[in-house]
């Protein structure tokens, strides 16, 4: 587990040129799926004329702060579709991009704690097996042969009843994962501006033409927007509303140990989730900030509600120490589900409101987002996740399969 | 950790109130003539602005009554806490940096 060192890499990935005064495709926001977009339009649909505008540096956004989990077992038919296929080309895009980023299938464990945890989690089970993503249903006793380490005591105050497992999911460094996209994009002729804000939108009628950004104007046949946290600043900016509240999510990194934790555990009712990175941190997760907020910071007595559950799930932490905490803005929607689709405004489209659980989407996300712009269409992963569903009733309630408190 | 001055209890911990989101969304005066989007508006449609916010806040473990925060979302600035049967106070610079 720590003993695989990090693959060396060159001084520089990709250029840094200047924007150009036009592009077939500006995609805003060059975080993990800003940049798989561009990774796809490429090689899926051919389109490099393409630019990726970022404010800040490549992936510093949420890319740089989630707790890198990855998993497909999700409860509906349109949610395991769209993660299973992020799950798939997972486990095909290290070799397909040439860089090792670490993806470690190492398993999930989801715990549950209540018997309405058992139930929903059987069902989660079987409804996974029906959509060909894998899933166990593990007893106790299975639990602790899958992570000694957790506490199954019957003393404590939620005791574990059980809990599914998805062999094939993981973790992955996120930050390699957007090194390789970026480079791979690059190297297709897809121009990475960092440092280049969206300040408005150039439109003719309900078409847009183009964007206004710090560094000038940018004309582009077609927008897609990947700003996440942001993405209700901008679409006011082009003139239309999102039903996404922002909010502060934290998460959390001890100093360096020993290997102790052999797969990935997340808990919805005493609400943590914990993995131990390649290096040696024990990454923790903890649930967002019931106030909206912009300011990449939350309280701490989020953290405190966090730590108690780490320590009395997982003894063994009783003595690490938190060695950093950070936060990131999430897009968070009513149904807990992305969306992925057209707007009102006509040749600018949308990828936004992944709420706490984008990493993991990063490839399918990226996939079906470049199909969408590519061809004005909806991919068949994509389709269901229009913005119209809001108003047709067509929610995709993940609230259970999110597993981060929101 | 936010402290925010309950209009009856005065300043208190965050912990010690619950989050209710935006303020001020009143209820459709004639729902039956309401159409799908104008529905979905009203039930899922929420501003989710970057600067001051006006939004409610309830003291779940005082006085379990409902008012209203104005806050900054950037800063988490608490700017202003009022009675709900008061209008949201003007900030000097309304809408902007203060």
């Amino acid at each position: 587990m720590t003993s695989t060192p990090l693959p060396e890499h060159p001084d520089f990935l990709w250029r840094n040129p200047e924007p150009r005064s036009s592009y077939d495709v500006v995609i805003i926001g060059a975080g993990g799926h800003g940049l798989a977009t561009a990774y796809y339009l490429a090689k899926n649909h051919g389109i490099t004329n393409v630019a990726v505008l970022e404010k800040g540096w490549l992936a510093g956004g949420n890319m740089a702060r989630n707790t890198t989990i990855i998993r497909s077992n999700y409860l509906w038919d349109e949610s395991a579709a769209i993660y299973e296929h992020a799950l798939k080309l997972w486990e095909q895009l290290p070799e397909e991009l040439g860089y090792d980023f670490l993806f470690s299938q190492r398993g999930v464990l989801n715990l549950a704690h209540t018997l309405q945890d058992v139930r929903e989690g059987m069902r989660r089970v079987n409804a996974n097996r029906l959509n060909g993503v894998d899933a166990e249903w593990l007893t106790p006793d299975q639990v602790g042969e899958v992570c000694p380490i957790v506490n199954l005591s019957p003393r404590t105050r939620y005791p574990v009843l059980g809990g599914t497992f998805q062999p094939r999911a993981g973790i992955a460094k996120h930050d390699h994962v957007a090194w390789a996209l970026a480079r791979r994009a690059d190297e297709m002729g897809v121009d990475l501006i960092q440092g280049c804000e969206v300040t408005g939108f150039l439109k003719d009628g309900d078409r847009v033409v183009g964007v206004e950004t710090n560094r000038g104007r940018i004309h582009a046949g077609r927008v897609g927007l990947a700003a996440a946290g942001h993405s209700s600043v901008l679409a006011e900016r082009a003139g239309f509303r999102l039903p996404i509240q922002s909010h502060p999510l934290q998460a959390l990194v001890s100093e360096l140990h020993e290997p102790v934790h052999p797969t990935v555990v997340m808990s919805n009712h005493v609400h943590v989730y914990v993995s131990q990175a390649h290096k040696g941190e024990l990454v923790m997760g903890a649930g967002v900030d019931s106030y909206n907020g912009y300011g990449q910071r939350g309280s701490f007595h989020v953290i405190e509600q966090q730590m108690a559950a780490a320590v009395e799930l997982f003894p063994v932490f009783a003595r690490a120490h938190v060695l950093r905490t950070w936060g990131g803005i999430v897009d968070v929607t009513p149904d807990a589900s992305p969306i992925i689709g057209t707007t009102p405004v006509e040749n600018l489209y949308v990828n936004c409101g992944w709420g706490t659980g984008g990493f993991k989407a990063t490839p399918a996300a990226g996939w079906a987002f470049a199909h969408t712009v590519a061809t004005g269409e909806p991919h068949p992963l994509n389709a269901p996740f229009a913005l119209e569903r809001f108003a047709t009733g067509a929610l995709i309630d993940e609230h259970g399969a999110a597993a981060v408190a929101h | 950790m936010l402290l925010i001055t309950c209009p009856w209890c005065g300043p208190r911990d965050e912990t010690e109130y619950h989050y209710g989101g935006q303020a001020h969304v009143p209820h459709p005066e004639t729902p039956a003539d309401l159409t799908d989007e104008q529905w979905a508006e009203y039930v899922f449609y929420r501003d989710n602005p970057k600067g001051p916010f006006a939004e409610r806040w309830m003291h779940s473990t005082g006085c379990r009554r409902w008012f209203n925060v104005l806050r900054d979302t950037v800063n988490y600035e608490v700017l202003a806490a009022y009675r709900l049967d008061e209008p949201r106070p003007e900030l000097p610079q309304a809408g902007g940096n203060r």
